[in-house]
């Protein structure tokens, strides 16, 4: 008898490892460090780990294929992924650590979690298997329920961290249940395999209900409507740099695993859910938008307006169309950039135990901090899609992808619901420029890594809007994997 | 030959804003000359488009192309005509006029003051030399942030929050429905040519399906006549008009209005020519409803800035009736009103603005009788009300003179109608000069003004140098504009003879 040993390179998931082991390391370091020990190093530990990935994840690049016996893919379109999480997590990580001390909770574990929540991220876009993606999605999941809570004094930490749990539990339990359908329906795991199969002999009632739960429990993650009731709580809720983190990675990652399920599973049965998705898009924006602008609370403003940016990278979705999901990689990349600028302003602004997070402390900032006024402006605007940003780009591309697939209906409720954002994100500069500041301010403290990280987006957003080729044409070559 | 003059006329400016950024806040006087001194470098390069300028081709001029986003085939296409050489000249020209105009005026701020102004100055620029339809759009986005906080941060304490977002959201609804058209076009170019591209040059070409042409011109019309603003979404006008710092407004009435006049001419006649002449009728009512509802409106104003903005109503009423007319004489007349609107209006706005630093009243009311104790500005004033009024010899009468005449080829009831304008113009413009200037001097604080400074002959004078000039020989102004109004003009009317002549085949088709 002789055993098969698959051949397996390690390097194929590198990223994955290195922030593996630093997680387990930062616990390990934490367990054994002395007591009252200074914990300043944790976060640079991390930041260590990550810019590790990141060579690595460009090391990847241009490699093609499956690895660990077709369980992971090895593509563009992973590491495209990788860096799109590699840079949220580090900025999300940099923006926690002055925000953690104000709360007394810089611990190790924090930043342990992080990683492997990243980690989850990594491994749900690279998954070339249900399975891995389903497995992708608890390794991201389950330390965001954690984090959610970090604020155990916290009531509405723990409301956060509670309704998470829930309704992330039951999205899992959605989409392994529409899994199992899958396999029920076809008798496999792999995507490959799922496709060539649905291809050759149609879908069935066991696919049909695999593919609707599927959408269902990617819904949830996405909080796309009816399935975003638990957004707003939840982002309220949660500690603000966890909020960012969450909205952007968590964000991406369900994206990455969707569309590449729809796009190579299930193309050929494209007119079966293009119309539904049509519906749940439109009502994604529009709930989105329209609550959003009752907001005052501005980590619910938000939390609102992440549930309508999703709402317009579904549209890239439905476009089903190349330039879609290149559209998709720009948008989420510029997402990233803008969402995690922004709540790195309002982390800065908050200060003390959260206590300025109502719009109006925002009056008079504009004078009193032009930098930081400035800065929040550039990513409000971009959060608009005011050109020249990355994300008036984000959206040009999706928007055109939508059109040139014909759903000429779907971009013109896109731009009104555009529209209705401009309202509640100019409200933001209204506040900060033409209010004259209601109470006094106080002092504004930031650590220079922090500015640092505010100024690189800020410019990043404005020279991926000025100078976006480079960047589409590595989304392009990501996507190149789904045809044309 | 190869100098990049368009790209250094939309590029100095913001090299104007690091320089500003870079100077301390306290300076005022080192910032305001700083903004000045690129303000007047630029109005000084601008000049030079003019004298190089050949005015015996409609084909662009100083092109610059260079590839942005290739892959998409966008590109960075800047070009220059007869129509847009005007409208740049009047951006640099009336640039430094406000800077000069707001020495005093803004205290409060100054940094970021100049900082919009000179941004606005970018954006504006890049509008009226874009021939990439991308490009066009970016910078037609761009230039709304610098006016809205312009109106915001400095407009009148009460209600400048309203009519800045007011104004934003107004100015965005027509260029987001803008921005489907665009990219509708766009993909019906490549379904037709299989070339993915925004060149304007290229795209005008195109012959499009009616049904499609017409949603596509109500999209692009509905941000353009929302820009100038024809009568029935013109309700942000008066608001931000009124709302705006003194240079806002005149920069607003006269450079800002004009993009969306411009806009009809650059992209909705030449891009679809059917629907355009399809809309002549819908148009022109409309435009005719603006002049005559302007008017009125105006006579019954109580406040001088208010009554200024609905006269602008009524005049770009005029503009948009020229245009649609697709006469050799009333296109002429609407791209030479446009410069006149942008002189005599924004010199309408300087006066009001002089008047109010001295009195912090816009109130007709509160006035009277200002000539005696103000010669030197009721001189002024006069000529510029007259010049607002179409007094021949003054530059109005041209332009209207030569739209009515077109619109008259076009259709002589419109041209009846609209010629009405112009005599209520008379009336509430005369009116208004009345109360103000005329009389006994009824209020006591009206009794000490100071007349004119210097600095304000200064900013006046130029203003009214142009208005004479074009009122007496306006073929200086007119030959430059001359062969792309005829290039217009003739593609106009090849559309409409290749139309008729489908439609002729299609009923001898029938008969056989």
């Amino acid at each position: 008898m002789s055993i098969n040993i698959p051949t397996i390179c390690l390097t194929s998931i590198g990223p994955l490892i290195t922030l593996s082991v630093a997680g387990l390391l930062l616990l390990l370091i934490d367990a054994f460090s002395i007591k009252g020990a200074k914990k300043g190093y944790f976060h640079q530990f991390s930041l260590v780990a990550i810019i590790i990935g990141i060579i690595q994840t460009v090391f990847l690049w241009n490699r093609q294929g499956t690895d660990f016996s077709g369980m992971v893919y090895v593509d563009n379109y992973t590491s495209f992924f990788y860096m799109i999480f590699l840079i949220g997590t580090g900025i999300s990580i940099i923006l926690s650590v002055k925000y953690l001390e104000e709360y007394k909770k810089n611990y190790g574990e924090y930043y342990a979690l992080m990683l492997f929540s990243a980690v989850g991220m990594m491994l749900m876009t690279a998954g070339s298997n249900l399975v891995t993606i389903f497995l992708g999605l608890e390794i991201l999941s389950i330390p965001i329920y954690i984090l959610a809570g970090m604020f155990r004094e916290d009531v509405k930490s723990n409301e956060a961290a509670l309704k998470y749990l829930l309704l992330g539990g039951f999205s899992s339990a959605f989409l392994l249940f529409g899994i199992a359908m899958l396999y029920g329906g076809t008798g496999t795991f792999s995507l490959a395999e799922l496709a060539k199969n649905i291809q050759a002999n149609g879908m069935n009632a066991l696919t049909y209900l695999g593919l609707g739960l599927l959408i269902v429990g990617f819904g949830f993650k996405i909080s796309l409507a009816p399935f975003h009731m638990w957004t707003p709580d939840v982002y309220e809720g949660a500690p603000t740099s966890i909020t960012a983190f969450m909205s952007v990675g968590t964000k991406a990652a369900a994206f990455a695993a969707f569309l590449r399920v729809l796009m190579i599973v299930f193309p050929s049965v494209k007119m079966e859910w293009d119309m539904l998705l049509w519906v749940v898009a439109v009502a994604t924006m529009t709930i989105g938008n329209l609550t959003a602008l009752a907001q005052t609370n501005i980590k619910r403003m938000l939390a609102y307006s992440s549930i309508a940016h999703a709402g317009y990278i579904l549209i890239g979705v439905i476009a089903g169309n190349q330039l879609g999901a290149t559209g998709i990689l720009y948008y989420l990349l510029a997402y990233t950039l803008m969402n995690l600028g922004a709540f790195g302003v309002i982390i800065l602004v908050s200060r003390k135990k959260d206590n300025y997070l109502n719009i109006y402390d925002y009056s008079g900032l504009g004078f009193q901090y032009p930098a930081l006024a400035a800065v929040m402006s550039v990513f409000m605007f971009a959060l608009v899609g005011m050109p020249p940003t990355a994300g008036f780009l984000g959206k040009f591309y999706i928007f055109s992808a939508a059109v040139q697939a014909g759903y000429i209906w779907l971009v013109i409720i896109g731009v009104i619901n555009s529209l209705i954002s401009v309202y509640y994100y100019l409200r933001i500069t209204v506040i900060m420029y033409m209010k004259p500041a209601e109470a006094d301010l106080g002092p504004v403290e930031t650590t220079p890594m922090v500015s640092a990280t505010l100024i690189l987006s800020a410019l990043a957003v404005l020279l991926l809007g000025i100078f976006p080729g480079t960047i589409f044409n590595l989304a392009l070559s990501s996507v190149k994997i789904f045809g044309s | 030959m190869n100098f990049p003059i368009l790209s250094i006329l939309i590029l100095l400016p913001m090299v104007g804003v690091a320089l500003i950024m870079m100077l301390n806040r306290e300076n005022q006087w080192v910032i305001k000359g700083t903004a000045m001194a690129v303000a007047v470098l630029e109005f000084i390069i601008s000049l030079s488009l003019w004298f190089r300028f050949d005015s015996n081709t409609a084909a662009m001029q100083f092109v610059e192309k260079s590839n942005w986003v290739p892959s998409f085939g966008i590109s960075y296409y800047v070009g220059l005509d007869g129509i847009s050489l005007l409208l740049v000249l009047l951006t640099t020209f009336i640039t430094p006029i406000c800077i000069l105009a707001c020495w005093e005026d803004i205290q409060d701020k100054v940094k970021e003051f100049m900082i919009c102004l000179l941004f606005l100055e970018t954006g504006m620029i890049g509008v009226f030399v874009s021939l990439d339809l991308f490009l066009f759009y970016v910078f037609w986005e761009i230039m709304l942030i610098p006016m809205y906080l312009l109106i915001g941060v400095w407009g009148n304490p009460a209600r400048r929050i309203y009519a800045a977002v007011k104004f934003f959201i107004f100015t965005m609804v027509g260029s987001l429905l803008m921005l489907v058209a665009i990219l509708v076009l766009y993909f019906y170019n490549y379904k037709v040519t299989g070339v993915y591209t925004f060149d304007l040059l290229k795209l005008y070409g195109l012959n499009i399906p009616f049904d499609m042409q017409f949603w596509m011109f109500l999209a692009f019309g509905l941000a353009f006549a929302i820009k100038v603003p024809m009568f029935p979404v013109h309700t942000w006008l008066p608001d931000a008009h009124t709302e705006a710092p003194t240079v806002g407004s005149v920069i607003l009435a006269a450079v800002l209005l004009k993009m969306g006049t411009y806009g009809f001419l650059r992209f909705n006649m030449p891009l679809f020519p059917d629907a355009a002449w399809y809309f002549v009728p819908l148009f022109s009512i409309l435009a005719v409803i603006g002049i005559v509802y302007g008017a009125l409106v105006s006579l019954v104003q109580v406040d001088l800035k208010r009554l200024v903005a609905f006269s602008s109503v009524s005049h770009l009423g005029f503009v948009m009736l020229g245009l649609f007319s697709y006469t050799m004489s009333g296109v002429q007349g609407g791209i030479i009103q446009m410069i006149n609107h942008g002189l005599s209006t924004g010199a309408l706005f300087l006066i009001v603005g002089m008047v109010y630093e001295r009195r912090h009243t816009r109130m007709i009311a509160d006035f009277g009788g200002l000539s005696k104790v103000m010669p030197i500005f009721a001189t002024i004033f006069m000529i510029v009300t007259l010049s607002s009024i179409g007094l021949p010899g003054l530059n109005g009468f041209v332009g209207e003179f030569l739209i009515l005449l077109g619109a008259f080829k076009a259709n002589p009831l419109y041209a009846i109608i609209a010629a009405s304008g112009v005599i209520f113009a008379a009336a509430y413009m005369l009116w208004m000069f009345q109360r103000v200037m005329f009389g006994k001097v009824t209020n006591e604080k009206n009794q000490k003004l100071q007349d004119l400074s210097t600095r304000e002959i200064v900013v006046l004078l130029p203003v009214l140098l142009f208005i004479v000039w074009i009122g007496v020989y306006p073929n200086t102004f007119l030959d430059k504009t001359k062969a792309s109004t005829a290039n217009f003009v003739s593609f106009m009317e090849k559309s409409k003879a290749t139309k008729v002549a489908a439609a002729d085949v299609i009923i001898k088709g029938d008969q056989r």
